[in-house]
């Protein structure tokens, strides 16, 4: 080992090693370790991997079920959806390197999350992305926004996948942090399922796919830090993405899969080898051992060091059954694909590294997992802000107007701009496509069976109280599912904030969790998997706490959905759920209206959330219902607006509250409330039902026409409401040129 | 009908493709490997379908244009045989000397997937005999290089024997302007060849065959094909 550096505090410091944690290094391996092993150390112990910081909270999140097959562990999320069928899916970070090359960096985003789901030998059906980017004033928006969406397209388009939903939005607390989290989402036979777990000694270690390069070397300690003024600097741990390579990976995996030659599989994301090795022999109680001479290489005289820490992208780690290993050489050699032996499983439980016949690395291989740091992170609690109603707020001069400068406004307007770049069409079975409901559905192959997608989360209400934040963004998912008529099954998390050193970023952690362990308990709704990517800070502080849900609903009978769109002239439009107080706090309303964001965002009664979800899924499935949609940001007026946009037909609102002011009515955002459209005696029916249940439904008014007419105000054309919603995202994105 | 469907390394509407063929056709069509040097014996259509053929890292479908599968595809079409290439196909079709002309990238710049509508520009071909004479139909696009060009004179060509297929238009029917997605020359979405037994198209008809799923309005042409043998 002569011929690597010294280790020196400036080295220990620059592997984003703390003191405290290189002492713990000397303890457990009782030396001074190698440059390799340092390498090795700050791959697995940085925040990234180790989840030394979030590990103790994230056990207060519900992560059982009946329908869980596989829990947060694995590479994804496991779930049974019936007739022999599971359903495998995971969202995953990937904000920092997205930042500093947008393009390259929400694309191996995208690459990643979809390895994770194949990986378990699940095909790839779908694909959903939430992003957030700083505020449209500023200067770098535009780029960032142009190359992460052609990134997400890029890879998805050509890899073959759908991308069916997502969020996109701004806000100035991610100028300098944005965050891309990816969502894929996979079908597999439930009793075909692949793990990473290692079993049997003296199995070949086999690496498959691209070869390494020297790309994203230390990206998931990059990921692990702050950014500051020179992360334009750190373009090269950003790695590059080939999604041709991938969707070659893809078919060889599967082909590779159905012929029984796997033993354990794990891909190469962040920390690439080092922790896909180690994942594989600590799982399954055994050592590794790695000839570094084996591994295909894409340029000359890599070190053991680049190679343990290098995050080139499209490559996997099996253990493969000895006799079998011709056979899957065969595989890979046909689609085209690296196939090399490189190592096997020992039984003395350590981790050890050769190279040019030298031995670079020799660590207890369960240490380096369960040794790493845990941290109970000082933490002060938020401050419950003040409650904000209608009442406190005067009204606009036009709720008309309002309604038009919401719709027009960064977050509400028309996303068409985004999802246009993305292949929402490829596989034939996109039932609900982008823009057309609440979640997206998909059916399964030839169906009948269906799944309903979507992600969420509000960082205007998690900013304002993270406990109430989180809850309501989990609530707003399930709600989601449930316009859509799909039973919610299960989560995926993606919990995006800033340094855990600042206990007001961590006491933000730990409320956001609490709120969403409390909605996932109350709506039987289990998190299965999950990413933690923290410290995204940036010269201005920290972002908004910002704990993403994605979430997945089944339906038996995928023909049983219903969109947002208005069907007919002559439909009875119906509010479920109550309108009582009209909260503004938080709300759309305040913000573009009123230019303030502040105030307690509107409460969630997760028993009122389930009864009027359970209610409007019942309605949708026994098809009682022409359209469906529930109501989130902007209120009753924008839940309105875009059924009348979806459709092209429009409304005549009569109905007028007389204990409420009527702007909080329009754009109160009083949770767990769904529009609904229904023939005039399927509309009595569904009231009476609503009734007898004791859930608030009103009829307030009548589709039909080329207008939104709300009582008592200015009619707004069709072609307004169009140019306003349409008009936005187009424009901003234009004048990026001059 | 005995169709094939050639996958390349890249490929990715093979499925989509085959899924069409065989609810219009009532038999599953043949997938063959781009390494294989030959057809199954008694291919009456061969269909290139979407994606991004070996990565598509040059010019789309460059490499698959010169690709040994394609001997056998320009050796079937020369005896007559009925080639269909969609999108991706389309753009290896056009490499391959199969069809004249280029596809460049969008207008725009962006790769763009939405619901489009085309003009059936003559139903007296195997792949329209179901449609009418201007037929306006819904159709999926997406693509992001499928920009048509050609050289004044093949242009003129193409125009003068009737060899455009489909073009760009909204929903009335009214061609070209702001319904064309992709700067396409005269509003071209797809050509036949000088017999017209190959036929190139950016969009996907294939994913139009279900009413659950967008609607039907792609069926005809895998109709039509279904119906010439």
């Amino acid at each position: 080992m002569s011929s690597e550096p010294h280790i020196t505090p400036e080295l220990v410091a620059a592997h984003g090693l703390k003191p405290d944690e290189y002492e713990r290094i000397l303890k457990l391996i009782g030396r001074v370790p190698s440059f390799t092993e340092l390498g090795i150390f700050s791959a697995m112990w940085n925040e990234h991997c180790s989840y030394k910081s979030s590990r103790l909270h994230l056990r207060k999140l519900p992560t059982k079920g009946p329908h869980v097959i596989q829990g947060p562990g694995e590479n994804a999320g496991v779930i049974d959806i019936g007739d022999g069928l599971a359903c495998v899916f995971k969202m995953e970070s990937h904000n920092h390197p997205s930042y500093i090359e947008p393009y390259q960096g929400a694309a191996t985003g995208v690459g990643g999350i979809l390895r994770d789901v194949f990986t378990m030998g699940a095909r790839p059906v779908a694909c959903l992305d939430l992003l957030r980017f700083g505020s449209p004033d500023h200067p770098l928006t535009r780029h960032l926004v142009s190359g992460v969406v052609a990134g997400v397209g890029g890879y998805g388009n050509s890899f073959g996948v759908p991308t069916v939903g997502g969020s996109t939005r701004f806000h100035k607390g991610y100028d300098g942090n944005i965050l891309v989290n990816a969502m894929a989402v996979g079908i597999a036979k439930k009793d075909e399922i692949f793990y990473a777990k290692a079993t049997g000694v003296g199995n070949p270690i086999v690496y498959l796919g691209s070869k390494t390069g020297r790309d994203g070397i230390h990206g998931a300690t990059m990921a692990s830090a702050a950014f500051d003024e020179d992360a334009q600097e750190k373009r090269p741990t950003v790695q590059v993405g080939d999604p041709f390579s991938e969707k070659l990976l893809l078919e060889a995996c599967l082909e590779l899969m159905k012929s029984g030659a796997v033993v354990a599989i794990q891909d190469m994301g962040a920390a690439g080898l080092t922790s896909s090795a180690v994942e594989m022999g600590a799982k399954g109680d055994l050592g590794i051992e790695l000839d570094l001479d084996q591994v295909p290489c894409r340029e000359e005289g890599m070190t053991a060091y680049e190679m343990m820490l290098s995050e080139s992208q499209e490559r996997m780690l099996m253990v493969l059954v000895p006799e079998k290993e011709k056979q899957a050489e065969a595989i890979f050699r046909k689609w085209g694909l690296d196939f090399a032996v490189i190592g096997k499983t020992t039984d003395n439980l350590r981790f050890v590294v050769k190279h040019h016949g030298e031995v670079k690395a020799d660590l207890p291989i369960k240490e380096l997992g369960d040794q790493a740091p845990l941290y109970d992170r000082l933490h002060i609690p938020p401050i419950k802000p003040p409650v904000i109603l209608s009442c406190d707020v005067k009204p606009p001069v036009s709720n008309s107007e309002a309604l038009l400068r919401l719709l027009g406004s960064a977050n509400l307007a028309s996303k068409r701009w985004v999802y246009e770049q993305y292949d929402h069409l490829i596989l034939g079975n996109t039932v609900v496509a982008p823009g057309a409901g609440d979640a997206a559905v998909i059916r399964i192959g030839d169906g009948p069976k269906g799944l309903a997608l979507t992600v969420d989360v509000n960082e205007v209400y998690c900013a304002s109280d993270p406990y109430e934040g989180g809850k309501q963004a989990v609530a707003e998912a399930w709600r989601n599912l449930s316009a859509v008529g799909a039973e919610p099954l299960a989560v995926t998390d993606n919990l995006n904030f800033g340094n855990p050193e600042k206990p007001e970023v961590m006491g933000q952690f730990i409320a956001a969790i609490e709120g969403m362990a409390a909605a996932c308990k109350a709506l039987d709704f289990p998190i299965v998997s999950g990413n933690v990517s923290l410290y995204n800070e940036s010269p201005t502080g920290s972002i908004p706490p910002t704990p993403s849900i994605g979430a997945v609903g089944v339906l038996a009978d995928v023909t049983r959905t219903q969109s947002i769109a208005f069907k007919q002239a002559g439909d009875r439009i119906l509010v479920i759920g109550s309108t009582v107080k009209g909260y503004l706090g938080s709300t759309a309303y305040l913000r573009e209206i009123c230019g303030r964001e502040e105030g307690a965002p509107p409460p969630v009664d997760l028993a009122i959330e389930k009864r009027n979800g359970n209610f409007v899924r019942g309605l949708v499935h026994n098809r009682a219902v022409s359209a469906s949609h529930d109501i989130s940001e902007g209120g009753l007026a924008v839940a309105l607006a875009e059924m009348v946009l979806a459709s092209g037909i429009g409304a005549k609102i009569e109905f007028r509250p007389h204990d409420l002011p009527m702007h909080g009515f329009l754009f109160g955002e009083d949770q767990s409330r769904y529009v609904l459209t229904a023939t005039p005696e399927k509309a009595d029916a569904i009231s009476a039902a609503a009734l007898s249940k004791g859930i608030c439904c009103l009829i307030i008014g009548t589709t039909g026409g080329d207008a939104l007419t709300i009582a008592g105000e200015a009619a707004i054309s069709l072609k307004e409401l169009q140019s306003r919603f349409e008009q936005w995202l187009p424009d901003f994105m234009r004048s990026a040129h001059g | 009908m005995r169709a094939a469907v050639i996958i390349f390394p890249g490929s990715n509407r093979e499925g989509d493709a085959a899924r069409a063929l065989a609810e219009a056709n009532g038999a599953k069509p043949a997938m063959v490997w781009h390494a294989d040097h030959e057809l199954p014996a008694g291919t009456d259509l061969v269909v290139l379908p979407g994606g991004f053929s070996y990565g598509d890292y040059l010019r789309c479908g460059a490499i698959a244009g010169r690709s040994h599968i394609m001997d056998a595809v320009r050796a079937h079409a020369a005896k007559g045989g009925l080639v269909l290439g969609i999108c991706n196909g389309f753009q290896i079709l056009c490499e391959s000397g199969l069809l004249p002309g280029v596809l460049m990238r969008n207008r725009d710049l962006k790769f763009v997937c939405r619901m489009q509508h085309l003009r059936v520009e003559r139903n007296d071909s195997p792949f329209t005999s179901q449609y009418d004479k201007h037929q306006v139909i819904k159709v999926a696009i997406a693509h992001g290089e499928g920009n048509y060009e050609a050289d004044a004179e093949t242009l003129a060509r193409l125009e003068g024997d009737g060899r455009v297929a489909f073009r760009y238009c909204d929903e009335a029917g009214t061609v070209g302007g702001a319904a064309n997605p992709n700067g396409s020359v005269n509003d071209i979405a797809g050509i036949y060849s000088e017999t017209r037994n190959v036929l190139g198209l950016m969009p996907h008809p294939e994913n139009l065959i279900d009413p659950l799923v967008g609607g039907i309005d792609g069926r005809g042409l895998f109709k039509s094909l279904a119906a010439v043998a």
